[in-house]
């Protein structure tokens, strides 16, 4: 049963990533779009993301409640250290997701929606970036348990240069998703172009950011290169992720869009795997050079068991349901 | 501000605005499908438009509910990780299940709110039964969650450990049904009352009668039958505090010293230094028959609970009583409602009894605010309760005061902003919803 808990637990923080993070996405979309533009990009998000949205963000939940009942140890550690960049990315949840709904349900469209248009965007821009600085944190071995005072046990703890590396890479990966996710979504070719270009951009910048992570863990003396490249899983990993970048520009040249979501999303799994095969099961790397691992702190065997239970009965619920959902509001092809 | 302060007050503020909004989440999907039912069967268009009305309503409710609960799931660990590192393997079942419940909901209410004209009409009616059915799943599981802290169970403490773990055995504790049934109660109470509330308002105004008066109806019957039940539930709960939580009950009716028969104190002013109640009205022997069943049965008060396992006693006290003031107050409106509808009177004449309706808008949140109130303060000093203390429990990172003011700010301009869009929605109502052009109320 731990097995299964545990890829419960890697299946929710990868798809809370994929479509959780396109959904952040379009918010970042919507902020670099220029301002002629951005009713039209407002509509098509809507239709695309509107329905799904909420579910999207399940994820979260799910994974955070594995994390709690299975990995207390794990969910602590993190909730005591990383309590600032948490409380970041929850506010900006909480502004996202509140902006959003009300932007549509506010009965009288007046100026109050430039309010919930800024506060979507930026909100949509600090979360995943925060997001990317916790998971970047929790690997990056700058969580000390035996500090003293108050900046190195709460603050530098995230706050290191690989950390805001990983956020500002996640915040162009999701960016991204989103975009290859809108493409798909738009009825008119115009639209199609203008995604089609914030695609490239956004890839770009993923590249950037991404070498900039390379960097800046040199940087904190952090072993990624190794992580990366001295393990089968992790290479073959980033073979496959760069072999699909480049399959993904020459179609997006020839504006070949059909598979681009599916290639999107499978560059994006890879990355997380190469990233993170090497510490498998260690989930928190700590400054002293231990390390907190999945196995060491899992709950009792009655918990787990039950855990696994609930999840595996749940999915069987959850998944056709969600499947159905998806399937029934996706663009229809004319 | 003390950090532990900070962090009690954050936590109170956090559960606070989150009741309520998810109350109304698991609530108006019933009336919404009551409403669309009768649309269904009788093809009233007046029907079709509430329901529509309604679901951007509970739209509004539940992102606002469903962001304000992941919140929560990390505030847990952000303030009481000493708590969440012991218990979350114990408690946490309810909270696996409810994220599968939480999940659920959410889906369905996509297929609702984006359902109309796309979706076969019975499935869409299904799926807005779906959020509803499955949001009281939630609400009762997360209950069963937190009445584990009341009544510890699934596990033994042994030298400061815990043992034998079993998460079933936890979630089936002593106090989940009492508790589960209350709240559940309670919500429907409320949100009933302010939902009729809202309409006997827009009645009284001369405004669209048809259309607000089938929605009064609809929530005025589930309101009053929940208003009207809930003195049997609050019985349930007041023999199992007893026999459970004899400080709690204790706070509850402020009872310094151990009675037999004890009286039932109504009001009155607390004095916690002198251990002394004044000015409250005394029914002998009432408390005894609450508790026990008995008029004559012994009370145990706080003289027989140490000093420091003592919970707050006034603001305990004035909670329990706002709660059972205004359970009562409502139990009435609903019972002169009921009386109403039997002799079939026109309830457009009756302007004083839609005016009752007004006024108790707040009041079912009132009280259900009260009574979480007597729930976690009476259980104080505990978080677990005789196990661990709410003291031993709060993060170690200082500053928790700031966090707390940010979030008082957030969780004040959120409850201006909802209730600035409902008053917008309400006031859209004629444009939106006449019947000489419904196309406009697609959004």
């Amino acid at each position: 049963m731990e097995y299964v808990v545990i890829t419960f637990l890697c299946l929710g923080i990868l798809l809370y990533f994929l479509l959780g993070g396109a959904d952040f996405g379009a918010g970042i979309i919507e902020l670099f779009t220029s301002t002629k533009n951005r009713s039209r990009t407002r509509k098509t998000m809507y239709q695309a993301i509107g329905p799904v949205w909420e579910a999207n963000h399940m994820w979260l939940i799910i994974a955070i409640v594995i994390l709690f009942v299975g990995f207390p140890h794990i969910y602590t550690t993190m909730s005591v250290y990383l309590h600032i960049p948490l409380l970041i990315m929850l506010i900006g949840i909480i502004a996202r997701g509140t902006a959003f709904v009300f932007r549509h349900y506010d009965a009288i469209k007046d100026d109050m929606q430039w309010l919930y248009n800024r506060i979507f965007r930026y909100s949509s821009f600090v979360t995943p970036l925060f997001l990317g600085i916790i998971a970047g944190s929790v690997i990056s071995g700058h969580i000390d348990t035996d500090a003293k005072d108050f900046l190195s046990a709460y603050v530098y703890s995230w706050l290191n240069w690989f950390s805001v590396a990983v956020g500002l890479f996640t915040v162009a990966l999701c960016g991204f998703l989103a975009a290859i996710y809108l493409i798909g979504e738009t009825d008119n070719d115009h639209d199609k172009r203008r995604f089609i270009k914030k695609a490239e951009y956004m890839n770009i910048a993923a590249v950037i950011f991404g070498a900039m992570v390379f960097i800046a863990a040199q940087f904190d003396h952090i072993p990624l290169v190794d992580w990366v490249f001295k393990n089968m899983i992790g290479l073959t990993a980033i073979i496959l992720a760069s072999l699909s970048l480049i399959l993904l520009w020459y179609l997006l040249i020839k504006g070949k869009t059909q598979i681009l979501r599916v290639l999107a999303g499978f560059q994006v799994t890879m990355i997380l795997v190469a990233i993170s095969y090497a510490h498998f099961p260690n989930f928190i790397r700590l400054k002293n050079g231990e390390a907190i691992s999945l196995f060491e702190t899992v709950g009792p065997p009655k918990t787990i068991y039950s855990l696994g239970l609930a999840l595996l009965l749940g999915s069987i619920l959850i998944l056709p349901f969600l499947g159905y959902l998806f399937y029934k509001f996706k663009k229809k092809e004319e | 501000m003390d950090d532990f302060l900070a962090a009690r007050s954050q936590m109170a503020l956090s559960l606070g605005f989150h009741i309520i909004f998810s109350c109304i989440g698991m609530v108006m999907p019933f009336f919404m499908a009551v409403s669309h039912y009768k649309w269904l069967k009788t093809n009233d268009e007046v029907y079709k438009n509430l329901t529509k009305a309604w679901s951007k309503g509970v739209a509004i409710f539940f992102a606002t509910g469903a962001v304000s609960g992941t919140m929560l799931s990390f505030e847990l660990g952000l303030l009481w990780p000493k708590f969440m590192e012991h218990a979350g393997p114990i408690f946490g079942m309810p909270f696996s299940l409810e994220g599968t419940a939480f999940f659920i909901e959410a889906i369905a209410l996509g297929f609702f709110l984006y359902g109309w004209d796309k979706l076969n009409k019975w499935f869409h009616w299904f799926t807005g039964m779906v959020v509803g059915v499955s949001g009281l799943a939630s609400g009762i599981l997360v209950v069963a969650a937190n009445a584990w802290m009341n009544s510890p169970a699934g596990f033994d403490f042994v030298n400061g450990k815990y043992l034998n773990i079993d998460p079933i055995e936890a979630m089936f504790n002593k106090a989940w049904f009492s508790q589960a049934l209350h709240m559940c109660l309670a919500a429907f109470t409320a949100t009933g009352f302010a939902v009729a509330g809202v309409h006997a308002l827009m009645i009284l105004r001369n405004q669209n009668k048809v259309f607000h008066l089938k929605a009064f109806k609809i929530a005025a019957v589930f309101a009053c039958i929940g208003a009207l039940l809930q003195p049997l539930s609050g019985d349930i709960s007041a023999k199992d505090v007893a026999k459970r939580q004899p400080a709690k009950l204790a706070a509850m009716e402020a009872l310094y010293q151990t009675e037999k028969p004890a009286p039932l104190l109504i009001g009155g002013i607390v004095n916690e230094k002198d251990k002394t109640v004044k000015g409250a009205i005394k029914v002998p022997g009432a408390l005894s028959f609450l508790a026990h069943g008995d008029f004559k049965a012994e009370v145990k008060g706080l003289d027989q609970i140490p000093e420091n396992e003592q919970p707050p006693v006034a603001i305990t006290h004035y909670a329990f009583q706002i709660m059972v003031g205004i359970g009562t107050l409502l139990a009435l409106i609903s019972l002169v409602y009921f009386i109403n509808l039997i002799r079939k009177k026109s309830l457009l004449e009756k302007r004083w009894l839609l005016k009752l309706f007004v006024l108790a808008i707040p009041l079912g949140y009132v009280a259900l605010e009260a009574g979480w109130v007597v729930t976690e303060v009476g259980r104080q000093p505990w978080i677990i309760y005789g196990i661990m203390r709410t003291k031993d429990a709060v993060t170690p990172m200082p500053g928790i005061a700031f966090s707390f003011y940010i979030f008082s700010a957030i969780y004040l301009s959120l409850s201006i902003i909802v209730t600035f869009l409902l008053y917008r929605q309400i006031k859209m109502v004629p444009v939106l919803y006449s019947n000489v052009n419904p196309k406009t109320s697609d959004h």
